[in-house]
Formats: C-alpha cells, structure tokens, sequence
C-alpha cells in the first residue's frame, strides 16, 4: 500500500484536532473530580457515545470482520443479544447505584456496598486487565501498520502510544470522552465506504447472501448458514460456531455480556461521568442504538472478504501454515483493494482512530482505579486533592508506560498473552453474579461476596481444566487436569466456562451469606434496590425518560434479531 | 464542563471533507479503477462535508441558545 501526500496530510489533521482537544481542555482542570469525573457534567448523547466508542477497539473492528468470515452473522450475536440487553440493564437498573452512591468508580462501589477485600480484588485484577488489554491492542496495531505500510513497529506503537499520553495527561477523562466521540465518527465514516463498495462489488446483499450459499455448502452447513442470527443454532454442530442456542442466550446473552457491559469499569466510567442521573442512566441506551447498527459496519467486511474469496472475486484472503485462511485480514486487503489515495489515509485514520479510543479507555479507566482504589486506599490515604491529581497523572504515564511493555512482550511470547487472557477471563466470569446479588439482595454478605467470587473463579480454572474443544492439545486451551468431556469448539467451551463460573458463584454467595453477618440495613441506603428510593425521571419527552428509551431500544433488537433470523 | 464536542467535530470533517473533495476533483480518473469507477475521494468528500457542517450549524445553534439564556439571566445593569 502507497501513501501520498494526501494521505498524510488526512492523518495530519486528524492529530492536530486530537491533540488540539486535550490542549483546549488543560484549562478547566483543576480538581482530581475534573481530571478523573469529568466533574460528572457530560451530556448524555457525548457519554453514550464515548461508552460505546471505548469499546469500539482496533480488535473489535480487525477481529469482529474475522468472525464475520469465519461464522458470518452468526458473529451478531456478540451485538443484539450480547450487549444490547445488558447495556439496557445498566442503564435502568444499575446506573442508579454506581451514580447515586457517588462512588468514584466500580471497585469503590463494592467497597461500599461490601468491604475492603472485595474492592481490593477487583481493583488488582481490573488495573492488570487494562494495562494488558492496551498492550495487546498496542502489539496489534504496530503489527498491523508495519503489514500494510511497513512503518517500524517501535515507531508506530510509540508514535500512537504518546499522542493518546499527550491528551489524557492533558486533558483527563474529560479528554478522552471527547475524542472517543470524534474517533467513533471518524470510524463510521472511514469505514462504512468501504462496505459500501464492497458490497456494491459483489453484487449488493443479494449477491453477498448468494456468494456465501457457497462458502457454507462448501464447509457442509446449510446455505443459508452465513446469513442467519438463529436458524442454525438448534444443534450445537450444525453451525460453525459450534454452539447452540442455550449456550449462545446463557453464556453470551447472561453471563458473558451482563458481566462485561454492567460491570467493566472501562464503559462504566463513561456513563459515571455523565451530568445528571437522568443522563448517567440514558448514556448506554443511547449507545446500544449505534450499537446494533455496528454489524453491518464491522462483521458485514468480513462476510464480503469470504464470499469474495471463495468465489475467486477481487479479495482473496491468503491461507495460512496451518491451513485456514487468514480471516484478520479481511478488513486490510479491503482497504488495499477499494480506496484509492485519499480515502485510503481516512481508511487508515479510522483504524488508528479505533486504537487510540479502545487504549484511550483502558489508561483512563486504570489511572482512575490505581489512583482512587489502589493509592489513596493502601499506600497514601488523607493526602491533598493536589496530590492526587498528580498521581493521577503519573499514573497516565507509567500505565503507557507499562502497556508498551506489554506490547513488547506480547511480540516475544504469544504463550504468555494467551495465559494471561485466560486468567483475566477466570477473574470476570463470575463477577456479574456478585454484582446482582450485591445490588438486588440486602441480606448478600461481605463474606459471602469475597468467597463467591474465589469459589466462581476457582470454579472456570476446574471447569477449563476438566473439558477440551476439539482438536486441541490439552494445555492453554483447557484439559490441563483431565479430560471429562470435549466440546465442539473452543467459543462453545468459553460461553459454558462463563456459565459454570456464574452460577457456582451465585450459589456461594448465597449460600455463605446465609450463614455469616450482613451489613446494617442504615448503611446500605443507596446500594442496594430495596433500601433506596428509585430515582424519578425528571424528563418530559418520551426520548429523554429511560424507560421508554429502553423499550425503543429493545423492540429495535428484536426486530433486528427476527429480520435475520 | 469545557466546551461543546459538536465544534471540533464539525470543524474537523469539514477540513477533511473539503480535503478529500478537492483532491477527488483534481485527482487522474485512473486511480479509480480500484474503487469501480467511482470517484469516490469526490463523493465522499461532500458526504463529510454535509456531516462537518450540520454538526457545525448544531453547535452554532445550542451556542446562540446558550448565550440567549445568559443574557437573559443578567440583565444589564
């Protein structure tokens, strides 16, 4: 791939507003509440969309179009039924607790509502997750921009790495919201030409739908495999996923998607920000309306790229060593093929944009929990608000500092990465089940929360260590104890590991809270359902109020979910 | 806090609209044979420009809004 001059000169742009944003904003901080809060004065429709923006990661767009080729829209389940109920959930039900206790962030709220060894926890292996979530995605797009241009890896993970530094350290959360919001419109419309195009390629969605017949009767599924949500769930073989449909609505739909959205502080954050209650609970509501749109942006490249490929069309994924094709590149080989210079530099400022929102999110979120949760509670409590903004701003730095690292080692040890993925994944799987006993039951326990949360964690390690998915060695892929029973595939074997783990959790934490003392009911006003007053919209128009918001959103999903069936 | 998002926004996509437009209008016909034949650096040029300068007349809109309601507050004395 070329650049010219244009090209630069679009990048260029991009980063002189980017860096422009956090220089503009450095004068309203003063408080750590500016710098970590956002003085909670966003306005709902820029929180809602920073909340999905953060999420919107260079992975998600590279790794959404790889599902899209490898499951077709089987790969929306990760959107409609994924995360559009849970951000629902969040926002009707949860967003009253995390805003209204004016806790500062999602460990300080388990702190309040159950004790300091929980909050601990949480916060050691939340700020752990980030850094390695933001190296990972660092290693991703260095990969990536030295692949498709051959700029040096070293450069490109430090050049993007310091500019995201400049305007965090400059400017905050406040920062980061904003640009998140500019980079989500940025990768709208750096990418839905390309899909446009591709599509207009092969033949419109008729085409696309006729191009995939082959690429599913080829593998042995049903024709209309690549293009429908549901129809082949009904058996866990007759899909590529290898899942079927109690497994898709249990583990992904529950577990896996109300334990990322309602719980990860990353997204959590943006709606914390927000400026008042009413706009605290409609900022991921108004996020799940883009959200739902997003499959048509991200998985539909995907799709093209196999039908493409298989067809002997102008995309033509390569095949790697091992004999599959090489599904990560779907997006890439699109942008090369179907943007001349000029909209190639936008192609590629929307793929730098999405990096630089996801790590945005990640430093911002760890900076705000190391600070808060790990700082002021255990090494230096009672300083000066002064003192915490600079360790704010340290930790900025050091967090950067500590995610290209990550990266580094993620260049040398893939085996490490993966281990620690899956550790990550052992910690969250239960963490949702504590969360809705902490904040839907008076009677749930400190103890009780503390030993669920072990008992659910220790539960996905047995759980991952007794089953396989087929085809693999036993070791980082599970079967490391022995092998009990094998599954389908591997995405099968995570969405029942999240099943497994939740529920030991939930009924350890029941069970132990049965026995031990809980938390006076006075203490409790305003963490906990039943002990606090539900919180009256104070909005006139039907849009504004939550709960009508909710029920658009939800009827939307639906309809979305039947029309592909 | 700060200032509104919708400026820089709109600001930024109609630079890079007008940016992409005029290069499509200058540019060989022959680039685009990779993109079907579409001059799509012109095309899609007007499309951001059309979204830089709505987002550009929102601003505009709550800021006179704003400062409407400001005055009104303090009356001149």
């Amino acid at each position: 791939m070329k650049l010219g001059a244009i090209d630069i000169a679009i990048m260029g742009a991009y980063f002189v507003f980017v860096l422009g944003i956090g220089l503009a904003l450095k004068r309203y901080i003063r408080t750590s509440a500016d710098y970590f809060l956002s003085s909670r004065s966003i306005p709902a429709w820029v929180a809602g969309l920073a909340f999905l923006s953060a999420n919107l990661g260079a992975q998600e767009v590279i790794g959404m179009a790889a599902s899209g080729a490898k499951y077709g829209l089987l790969t929306s389940h990760f959107y409609w039924i994924g995360a559009i109920p849970a951000m629902v959930f969040l926002g009707l039900f949860m967003m009253p607790f995390y805003y209204g206790s004016r806790a500062r962030s999602v460990p300080e709220y388990l702190k309040l509502r159950f004790d300091e060894k929980t909050r601990g926890f949480n916060a050691i292996s939340f700020a752990c997750m980030t850094v390695f979530s933001s190296g990972i995605s660092m290693y991703a797009m260095g990969l990536l921009l030295n692949l498709l241009l051959g700029w040096d890896f070293d450069v490109s993970v430090w050049v993007c790495g310091g500019v995201v530094l400049v305007y965090i350290l400059l400017g905050g959360l406040t920062s980061a919201i904003y640009n998140e919001v500019l980079q989500f419109f940025l990768i709208v419309l750096g990418f839905l030409p390309l899909v446009l195009l591709g599509l207009h390629d092969i033949g419109g969605w008729n085409g696309l739908k006729a191009g995939l017949e082959g690429v599913a009767t080829a593998q042995g599924f049903a024709p209309q495999t690549w293009t429908s949500a549901w129809s082949t769930t009904g058996a866990a073989a007759s899909n590529p996923m290898g899942v079927e449909w109690f497994g898709i609505a249990m583990g992904l739909g529950f577990v896996l998607s109300f334990g990322y959205w309602c719980t990860d502080f990353l997204v959590v954050q943006r709606a914390m920000a927000a400026e008042s209650m009413d706009a605290a609970r409609r900022a991921p509501l108004i996020g799940a309306v883009p959200k739902m749109l997003l499959p048509f942006l991200v998985i539909v490249p995907g799709m093209i790229a196999v039908a493409s490929t298989h067809a002997g069309g102008h995309i033509v994924l390569p095949t790697r060593a091992d004999g599959a094709l090489n599904y990560d590149l779907a997006v890439p080989l699109m942008l090369e093929q179907y943007f001349p210079q000029g909209m190639l530099g936008l192609g590629l400022t929307a793929l730098m944009a999405s990096f630089m929102s996801g790590m945005a999110g990640n430093v911002t979120a760890f900076n705000t929990v190391w600070t808060f949760d790990l700082y002021e509670s255990y090494i230096r409590p009672g300083a000066s608000d002064r003192h915490y903004l600079w360790v704010g701003r340290v930790a900025t730095v050091v967090g950067i500092g500590l995610s290209a690292l990550a990266a580094y080692v993620a260049a040398r040890f893939n085996n490490i990465m993966d281990l620690l993925q899956l550790l990550f994944a052992f910690i969250n799987a239960p963490l949702f089940a504590t969360f809705l006993l902490g904040m839907f039951w008076k009677r749930a326990t400190p103890h009780g929360a503390f030993l669920g949360l072990l008992a659910g964690t220790l539960g996905a390690a047995l759980h991952h260590g007794l089953t396989l998915p087929k085809g693999s060695m036993p070791g980082v892929k599970g079967g490391w104890i022995e092998v009990l029973h094998s599954y389908p595939s591997e995405m099968a074997q995570n969405f029942w590991t999240a099943i497994f783990a939740f529920s030991i959790c939930f009924t350890a934490t029941t069970l132990i809270s049965l026995v031990t003392r809980p938390r006076e009911e006075r203490e409790l006003v305003g963490l906990v359902y039943s002990l606090t007053p539900r919180p009256e919209s104070t909005a006139t128009a039907w849009y504004a109020r939550p709960q009508s918001l909710a029920i658009v959103v939800l009827g939307f999903a639906l309809v979305l979910n039947i029309v592909f069936w | 806090m700060g200032f509104d998002i919708r400026l820089p926004i709109g600001a930024l996509f109609s630079i890079l609209g007008i940016m992409l437009a005029s290069y499509g209008a200058l540019s060989d016909r022959a680039i685009y044979a990779h993109s079907l034949g579409i001059n799509i650096n012109l095309a899609w040029g007007l499309v951001l420009l059309a979204f830089g300068v709505s987002m550009l007349a929102l601003w505009r809109r709550a800021y006179s809004a704003r400062s409407r309601e400001a005055s009104r507050e303090q009356p001149p004395s």
